[in-house]
């Protein structure tokens, strides 16, 4: 069946109610592209959404999906995928839904390394409730609840996956058509938590960090000669806070998924319909 | 009532208490004798005080009475915590050698047993082996043979060498000896030993076992007192299945991944205790809404905030009836002993597949830790039996398809009961959220949909009200005036408070109830009898204001929430009270 996949396969025949122009649409065909270049269909493929104007995209996207509750995406991901390896597991949600009220979770993920893709759509601010500062807004941008600005320090996402132990760490634009498919693509395919920070611009409430900001400056790693698998070189390019980057930062080939460090490679979801046959042997162990 | 006998090993936390207690809880058990225990801790790691406590009859016993006939003291605080329960003639064995122990005056009516626990454990081996010292001594007290202390012994040490196990059993002999040669006392203990092979586990190991045998595959939890012990009994185990334990982050993650791996089609579930249930609130929300089988094990312990961790209450059955924002089912299952705490999860597994429901197994601090022995047959793994409800595979996805090919997770069906389809099945992708939804699991708000799915979700109680048996258990004289009811861990109390009651010529009907939601109807019961009392772990009487509701009768209650479970005795003192004040005021 894969062979005969489109990436429209993965569109559902839902009208997605982005405003016009929202970064989101291009993040989600990127995504679809990926999903279908690597050989997934809707049945095999599920999609955990965070809550937020990104955590739409389980409803605008066709494969099996759950729209979980604000900022717990990532464990719902691990579940699914530790219960069924054979699922390609995508998780989606914005930055404020996996950097702030989810950010414990996302230390985790990382460390943890569930063999999943993390696609978090960053327009640097909080959409769905029109408008506040996010934990990537810049630190004098003046939203409603914050005037004069937050006046702390966004938080750089890259640099806590990489202080967090990630295994893959890439960034990407979504406007950025081609190469945006191509880096969530790469995260797909990479063995373990594949990590992806997307510029994702809302183009109602975010008026510094638009299209033209990220085209101006987005230098691309890919022509920058990065080696994406030297940790030095990747943390030179993460802790830069003069450029924007895309591609590719970091790669650790030899990062072993939790699943086969745990030994959790099959799928559990088949029981029979009774207790194991051996059970008598867990009542003989207490006697 | 049982001829029992009551022993006690205390001391500091830190001394290895539980794991002495527990070497003689094992010896009695593996000596065919039934036995029941209780631990009296404190949370923190060193300092403080601990015990651990037991009551053994060739006869069953089921709860803890406030008696203590042996006592092995390690500090001196262990006697005056223990002061009222013990009695003229009780023994208490001590080494005054140790420091904190020079000096300490054993009451006149008992007789005390200075053994050089320490030294001659050294002589054995290794200071270490001092309690073992004590159990030696305690087996020549009670006249028990120490075979059986050796079989435990055995079991206990050894995977680490015979070496350790051989140096244990010495250890024994010269605290048997030591009493034997230096006290010429009569002791009037002896403890027979039966032919009867026991288990002897407790509430969260059985909670455990039921889930292995339920075919449960996936669990994801957060340490915390007492649900702790789920996790650990079931690493290392649930691996043999092909099943597997994430020790996660915090209980937010916990349930999510554990709704995860149930989303995939797994037997999942979380256990926890009050403080993780409420951080679990929000996603239980969704886990109801989106119709996913999950079993959440409460393990309830004092609250509110971090309460008294190590300590009894029956405070979460408000959390758990109605915790959450808005309206949605839920069942909740409180298993009233430690065999039905194996068989109430395996049929929480069930009902939580077969209404696509999550179900709330509700045990308490009292049921998790205390240890009570059973014949193996208690856990007849050939009678368990499971039940994947409507899991539809590829051959019935297209029953559940809409005309433009969509499966309907969310059908609006007669039995309320939707369908499920694994991912993975082909042609059956489709979506669920905690929006509210369509059949097809999509966001809307449109009023017609919007009450046919909360009809649709309350009929699945409907449903499984009618074809479940959702009943209580009763003991005592059914025809008795006096009606007793009560939930969770006080059953093994109650029962044995009948005893007691007898013997003042009181007649009692107990009914004991395991299903909190759908729950049997006592209102005919509660009418027809005389005298209703609710006993329950709690202050404000939760399972009482219930009932109340149900009958329409305003009844009597009996609440302990000193963080101490019942005991037999004093229960029945507390019955005859209530029963003694309700009839003054018809006088
Ligand atoms: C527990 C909880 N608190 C608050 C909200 C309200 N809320 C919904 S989305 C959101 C922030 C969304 O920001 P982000 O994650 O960046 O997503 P975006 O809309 O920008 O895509 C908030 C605060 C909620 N749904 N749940
Ligand atoms: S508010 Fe912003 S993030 Fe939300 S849909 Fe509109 S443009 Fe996109
Ligand atoms: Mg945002």
């Amino acid at each position: 069946m894969s062979s005969q996949v489109r990436f429209t396969d993965f569109k559902s025949d839902k009208q997605p109610t982005w405003c016009p122009g929202c970064g989101d649409f291009g993040t989600m065909n990127g995504m679809m592209k990926a999903l279908a270049n690597t050989g997934n269909d809707p049945d095999n493929t599920f999609v955990v959404a965070g809550i937020g104007c990104s955590g739409k995209i389980g409803t605008y996207m066709h494969s099996y999906a759950l729209h979980g509750v604000h900022g717990r995406a990532l464990p719902v991901g691990a579940g699914v995928k530790l219960a069924n390896p054979e699922l390609e597991v995508m998780v989606a949600g914005g930055d404020g839904d996996g950097y702030s009220i989810g950010a414990g979770h996302f230390i985790h993920a990382v460390r943890r390394n569930v063999n999943m893709t993390y696609v978090v759509m960053d327009n640097r601010i909080y959409g769905l409730t029109k408008g506040q500062a996010s934990p990537t807004s810049r630190d004098d941008f003046e939203t409603s609840t914050s005037p004069q600005g937050p006046k702390q320090p966004p938080v750089n996402p890259l640099a806590l996956a990489l202080a967090s132990g990630a295994s893959f760490i890439a960034q990407s634009f979504s406007s950025d058509a081609l190469r945006h498919a191509e880096i969530v693509q790469e995260a797909i395919e990479h063995d373990g938590f594949g990590f992806v920070n997307v510029f994702s611009p809302c183009v109602t409430f975010n008026d510094v960090d638009t299209y033209d900001y990220f085209r101006d400056s987005l230098v691309d790693l890919k022509e920058e000669g990065h080696d994406e698998t030297d940790y030095e070189a990747a943390k030179k390019v993460i802790l830069d806070s003069e450029k924007e980057y895309q591609g590719v930062m970091y790669r650790d080939e030899n990062a072993v998924p939790y699943g086969e460090a745990h030994g959790v490679t099959e799928n559990m979801t088949e029981i029979g319909d009774g207790a194991p046959e051996d059970a008598m042997d867990l009542v003989r162990e207490f006697y | 009532m049982p001829a029992d006998f009551n022993w006690a090993i205390g001391g500091e936390a830190g001394d290895g208490i539980d794991s002495t207690g527990k070497i003689f809880a094992q010896a009695l058990s593996r000596a065919g004798r039934h036995v029941f225990t209780s631990k009296d801790f404190a949370s923190r790691i060193r300092g403080g005080y601990t015990a651990y406590k037991i009551r053994t009859s060739v006869d069953q016993v089921q709860s803890v009475v406030d008696r203590l006939d042996v006592l092995i003291a390690l500090t001196p605080r262990t006697i005056e915590e223990n002061l009222d329960e013990l009695h003229d003639g009780s023994v208490i064995i001590y080494d005054g050698d140790r420091t904190t122990m020079q000096g300490v005056e054993i009451p006149d009516e008992m007789v005390g047993l200075d053994v050089p626990l320490k030294s001659l454990a050294e002589d054995a081996g290794g200071a270490i082996m001092r309690n073992v010292v004590a159990l030696g001594a305690a087996c020549e007290v009670t006249n028990f043979p120490i075979e059986n202390l050796d079989s435990a012994l055995q079991k206990r040490f050894g995977n680490k060498g015979q070496k350790l196990v051989d140096n244990n059993k010495d250890a024994a002999r010269l605290g048997r000896d030591y009493v034997g040669d230096e006290y010429d006392h009569e002791f009037n203990f002896n403890l027979e030993t039966t032919e009867n092979d026991y288990v002897l586990l407790n509430g969260d190991e059985a909670i455990g076992m039921g889930a292995l045998a339920a075919g449960c595959r996936f669990y994801s939890g957060y340490p915390i007192t007492p649900a702790t012990n789920v996790m650990e009994y079931l690493v290392g185990r649930i691996e043999r299945y092909g099943g597997h334990v994430v020790q996660a982050e915090d209980e937010l993650s916990a349930i999510n991944m554990a709704l995860g791996a149930a989303r995939a089609g797994a037997r999942s579930m979380t256990a926890t205790s009050g403080p993780g249930i409420d951080l679990m609130t929000e996603t239980f929300g969704l886990i109801a809404t989106s119709e996913t089988p999950l079993v959440i094990v409460d393990v309830m312990r004092s609250g509110p905030s971090t309460g008294m961790p190590t300590k009894q209450e029956q405070g979460d059955l408000n959390q758990m009836l109605y915790g959450g924002h808005g309206e949605i089912p839920r069942f909740v299952i409180t298993p009233t002993s430690i065999d039905e705490c194996f068989w109430k999860t395996v049929e929480a597994f069930n009902l939580a597949e077969k209404y696509n429901i999550p179900v709330y197994l509700a045990a308490d601090l009292a049921l998790a830790v205390t240890e009570q022995t059973y014949p193996p047959e208690a856990f007849d793994m050939d009678q368990v039996e499971i039940d994947r409800g409507k899991l539809v595979d590829e051959d019935e996805i297209d029953e559940w398809l809409d005309e433009s090919e969509h499966f309907r997770t969310h059908a609006l069906t007669e039995d309320g009961i939707s369908p499920r389809a694994k991912p993975g099945t082909a042609g059956g992708a489709h979506m669920s959220t905690g929006l509210e939804h369509d059949e097809l699991g999509r966001r809307t708000e449109d009023t017609g949909m919007r009450v046919e799915q909360v009809d649709k979700r309350n009929r699945k109680v409907e449903t499984a009200i009618e074809r479940e048996s959702f009943d209580y258990r009763e003991f005592g004289n059914p025809d008795s005036d006096n009606l007793v009811i009560s939930w969770g861990s006080n059953e093994g109390a109650l029962v044995e408070a009948l005893d007691f009651l007898a013997e003042d010529d009181l007649d009692v009907h107990v009914i004991s109830v395991p299903y909190i939601f759908p729950r049997p109807d006592l209102s005919e019961e509660i009418n027809a009898a005389e005298n209703v009392i609710v006993v329950e772990c709690n202050n404000t009487g939760q399972f009482a204001n219930i009932l109340e509701h149900d009958s329409l009768r305003r009844v009597q209650r009996i609440n302990k929430y000193n963080g101490v479970r019942f005991k037999a005795d004093e229960l029945a003192e507390d019955i005859k009270e209530t029963l003694a004040e309700t009839a003054e005021v018809h006088q």
